[in-house]
């Protein structure tokens, strides 16, 4: 886009972009520069505050902190996220279907569920769990996330059942199929298959999502964090911390680039060229939505 | 009812944390991620190169990391945030500024380039084409996603609940902890405040986006 709007770059202006981009980096290189030199002033980059991830104090071995750390940390984390995921996508199939359902007053209360749970904080819908219906705090975090990703999954296959073209739905009717197996057989599979880069996306967000069990006492990775801090001591905070957050980023980026990929390769196997601009006009607040321009836009997401 | 009446006050002054965290980091996350957006299309490599890092990390990363990381391994670097309200300030414009960056950029994007080329081929500068042709084209797409990103601060406010702050959620666990047999009525009455505002703000924007989604 940008492109078009400025004539084509001549010699002077190339070569102006050209100190500027030097300039540009040297700021930058400058700016990191003195941030770790700053940092290192504190102390930050000593071994002895990272040595606890390979030789750490009090007579533990580095296998015990490894092991907490993703065993009992991240297992946990994950442990949430394949419980809620799969729950989450049965119950917004059914909320989708149930929200087609032809009677008006049929359908309200589909639409109900579905704008209350998405209006909600999951860390609320957490404490509902938690306080109102004393769960234990596992069950608490699969219940807040569960009951708030089933209706963003609800509203996504939605969005791609709307965006089929209706003469798959006809002609499937007019062979004589059900209207069961028009949804089951022709609908659904290529709703789906549209929709799966926003669905792996929405994992992004849930798996994000899981840390808030943090907050109502689930023992996740950002908890085993702060206990292994308060064991060992502070100084290892920032240690702790990188593996903590680099552990988030590794797995977040590689499911957001999958969800990228997946995207690329297409509704080549779905009817008729679907217009991602229905799609995502169709989609309502909360929802991830495909961007047009090839990336995933989940500034439209529940962030 | 009597509940709530007993409450008013705890309750009320929740409600206004809530508000004011969503205001105040909502207007920061504005100004943070327009400049992001205008870094991410700058002709500069580099600063392309950092805005796009800067925005590719926040969006991999929870929210509760983020406070973890100011709350928690900040004083480390000998960087002691003010406690409370200016933290979650903090981490929620960091956070929210990535959001609202993306949703500005796909906007811009979503103008047809037909347009500018029109623009430009009728002999508009490139002052008048993007003033009178690609923003005010943008402005209407920019808006729904934008709303859908303040509607989703508004509900990550909560998160600031586990980081000392006492807006809404926190009170919400702190009534609910001293009365046990009420929690789910106090809760459910701290969920109504949060519906009164995303659920008209939801329908807002998808109303909006309807008409754009038309005009175009």
């Amino acid at each position: 886009m940008s492109s078009v709007l400025y004539d084509a770059p001549g010699p002077v202006a190339r070569r102006r972009e050209l100190w500027g981009s030097i300039a540009g980096s040297v700021l930058i290189l400058v700016g990191m520069f003195f941030a770790v030199r700053y940092a290192a002033g504190r102390g930050v980059f000593q071994l002895d505050r990272w040595d606890v991830l390979w030789d750490p104090p009090k007579n533990q071995s580095a296998a015990t902190v490894w092991r907490s750390l993703i065993v009992q940390g991240l297992g946990a984390t994950l442990r949430a996220a394949a419980l809620a995921a799969p729950l989450a996508l049965g119950l917004g199939l059914l909320l989708a279907l149930w929200r087609r359902v032809p009677n008006v007053w049929l359908r309200a209360p589909a639409i109900a569920v579905v704008e209350v749970a998405r209006g909600l904080p999951v860390l609320l819908v957490m404490l509902f769990g938690w306080l109102g219906f004393n769960m234990q705090p596992f069950a608490a975090v699969v219940f807040g996330l569960t009951l708030y990703n089933m209706a963003i999954f609800a509203e996504i296959l939605r969005a791609g059942l709307a965006a089929l073209p209706r003469g798959q739905a006809e002609a499937s009717l007019a062979i004589g199929m059900t209207r069961w197996q028009t949804l089951v057989l022709v609908e659904l599979p290529q709703a789906v298959r549209t929709m799966t880069p926003s669905l792996i996306a929405q994992l992004v967000v849930l798996l994000k999502d899981s840390s808030l069990g943090f907050i109502i006492g689930y023992v996740e990775l950002l908890r085993v964090i702060q206990r292994n801090t308060q064991f060992f001591g502070a100084q290892y905070t920032v240690a702790l911390f990188v593996v903590g957050a680099a552990v988030y980023l590794a797995i977040n980026i590689s499911l957001s680039q999958l969800a990228v990929r997946v995207q690329r390769r297409g509704s080549r196997r779905t009817a008729g060229k679907i217009d991602q601009n229905d799609a995502a006009a169709e989609l309502p607040a909360g929802a991830v939505v495909l961007d047009p321009s090839g990336g995933l836009d989940r500034g439209r997401g529940r962030i | 009812m009597d509940l709530f009446f007993d409450n008013a006050p705890t309750l009320w002054s929740g409600f206004r944390v809530t508000l004011q965290l969503t205001a105040v980091s909502g207007l920061l996350a504005l100004a943070l991620g327009l400049a992001l957006a205008a870094l991410r299309v700058a002709p500069l490599r580099p600063l392309r190169a950092v805005s796009m890092l800067y925005v590719e990390l926040m969006r991999n990363t929870p929210l509760t990391l983020v406070f973890f990381g100011m709350v928690l391994v900040a004083p480390q670097f000998g960087i002691i945030p003010p406690l409370g309200f200016w933290t979650a300030v903090l981490c929620l414009t960091l956070y929210t500024s990535a959001f609202v960056s993306e949703a500005l950029r796909s906007g811009i994007n979503s103008v047809g380039v037909g347009q500018a080329e029109a623009a430009r081929a009728i002999g508009l500068t490139f002052g008048q084409s993007l003033r009178l042709v690609i923003l005010p084209q943008a402005v209407r797409t920019v808006i729904p996603p934008l709303i859908n990103v303040i509607i989703a601060l508004a509900k990550n406010t909560s998160v600031a609940a586990g980081f000392a702050v006492v807006e809404l959620v926190a009170t919400g666990r702190r009534l609910g902890q001293a009365i046990p047999g009420e929690a789910v009525t106090i809760l459910g009455g701290i969920a109504l405040l949060y519906l009164v505002f995303t659920i008209p703000a939801g329908l807002l924007a998808t109303r909006l986006e309807k008409k754009v989604a038309f005009a175009r």
